[in-house]
């Protein structure tokens, strides 16, 4: 069967920026939780200074919208001579934000953790850096796993605001096709349904991740 | 076969937390092979002298030396080979719960004695057998009884080669059927000749293994003695009569 030249197009341009999406999810996912973790630690364990200087940094970018955030990095940086492409500056607003969100986990995630489990591992001769990242760290991801996951999954979703920045990707690139046929809503209906896919994607590979980590005692009993 | 020099030698540690003072200028000396058991009332200090022992708790002043070291507490490189050395068994157990039991005993030596996997396990599985649990290396925390769990921290402890192993109420937190396994590990850990300051008030190990006794009261130490002077029939010792109340409550239990 042809597809008629309207889907033809659409699937195309829709496949492009499904490419361009997952280029923002991937590094902006991984590199979220990553300051996350940094962030999270940092705010339970650091010393006062760096506390608030991990509290500061949460509480901006929980605290503003992202959009004004994307307008910041893309249109505000240039007057202090910082140049960012629609790209990097979607990667790195996504990023900031979820790091912030995904530190919040996390940090709860580590307050969870007994305090016992700290003493043992002082007690045995590790270092303070060793019995955070060998014991408390590995207990806490397994705690924090289902927030941060919902934070990964809640930014899937709002990769599509890249394209307020320029940036084209899959919400873009349809609104393009919808604005120039004028049939938004099947043009938004397969752009759910693409969200939706990926979205599952993601809840598969999470669920993965889980099994891999579980340890009897954590979480499912 | 004691040596005659202290291997742990606690001289006068005080330690307060805010207007509450803990420990009033405790002091002893222990050689090698010694066991000394510390008994008294809760809240007098005996946790707390324990935890000082190993700077878990820093003191406020007094002198730790161990194997004729002065230990400086505000050197963490002193505080990380004290602790290397000094074994410690906790009343709640505090095995790390997202590992296996042997990877509770390996991560240890690994990370802080920088051996080997292979080595590690190898060692692990040796401690395991010792204390009677060698078919239960892969399971977790979660899925092993009080006993079984206090006998794995105790494994994880001699895993390390510790001079001295404290033991701060081992028996406290198990239900009592549990209780005889772990005292029995105990046990024969004293025939071995194992260095140790343990707080409890399981009789049978007070009476049983103890060359001293320390009695704990209000952050000093007010009687000591080996438990053939404290504990003769018709003396008067608080000591004595500590023990004739736990024996009066071993014995409702029973």
């Amino acid at each position: 069967m042809e597809l008629s030249p309207f889907y033809q197009e659409l699937i195309t341009s829709l496949n492009r920026g499904l490419m361009m999406s997952i280029a923002l999810i991937i590094p902006s996912v991984i590199g979220g939780v990553l300051i996350g973790v940094l962030a999270g630690a940092t705010r339970t364990f650091g010393n006062p200074v760096i506390r608030k200087v991990g509290d500061t940094y949460a509480a901006i970018f929980r605290g503003t919208p992202l959009v004004v955030q994307l307008f910041i990095l893309y249109f505000g940086l240039p007057n202090l001579g910082i140049y960012l492409s629609p790209y990097v500056a979607a990667v790195v607003g996504f990023t900031l934000c979820s790091g912030a969100y995904q530190s919040e986990y996390i940090r709860g995630a580590l307050l969870s953790i007994k305090r016992g489990q700290y003493l043992g591992a002082q007690a045995l001769g590790f270092t303070t850096f060793q019995a955070i990242f060998w014991i408390i760290v590995p207990q806490a991801v397994r705690r924090a796993i289902h927030g941060c996951g919902n934070e990964i999954i809640y930014l899937i979703k709002y990769s599509s605001l890249a394209f307020i920045v320029t940036c084209i990707e899959l919400t873009g690139e349809g609104k393009t096709i919808a604005t120039e046929y004028f049939r938004f809503t099947e043009v938004f209906t397969i752009i759910g349904l693409y969200y939706l896919a990926l979205v599952t994607v993601a809840i598969f590979i999470l669920k993965k991740i889980e099994q891999r980590l579980y340890v009897p005692g954590f979480g499912r009993s | 076969m004691n040596d005659s020099s202290p291997i742990l030698r606690v001289n006068n540690i005080t330690k307060s937390f805010g207007d509450n003072t803990i420990l009033n200028g405790v002091s002893f000396d222990l050689v090698k092979g010694e066991i000394k058991v510390l008994i008294g009332p809760s809240g007098g200090g005996k946790s707390t002298l324990l935890q000082c022992i190993n700077c878990l708790v820093v003191p406020d002043s007094g002198d730790i030396e161990l194997e004729n070291e002065q230990i400086d507490f505000s050197s963490k490189q002193d505080l990380y080979s004290l602790r290397q050395r000094v074994g410690m068994i906790f009343q709640d157990f505090n095995l790390f719960d997202h590992l296996t039991a042997l990877g509770n005993i390996t991560i240890a030596l690994r990370k802080v004695k920088k051996i080997s996997k292979k080595d590690a396990e190898q060692r692990a599985r040796v401690e395991l057998e010792q204390v009677g649990l060698g078919d239960k290396e892969d399971l977790y925390p979660a899925q092993l009884s009080g006993g079984q769990k206090q006998r794995v921290a105790i494994a994880r402890a001699l895993a390390m080669d510790p001079k001295i192993l404290m033991l701060d109420e081992p028996t406290s937190a198990l239900d009592p059927e549990l209780i005889g396994e772990v005292i029995a590990v105990i046990k024969a850990l004293a025939h071995k000749g194992m260095t140790m300051v343990m707080a409890t008030h399981q009789i049978s190990l007070i009476s049983g293994l103890a060359d001293e006794i320390l009695f704990m009261e209000q952050g000093n130490i007010v009687e000591q003695g080996p438990p053939s002077l404290l504990l003769t029939s018709g003396n008067s010792s608080k000591t004595q009569g500590f023990c004739d109340r736990l024996n009066e409550l071993s014995e409702v239990e029973a």
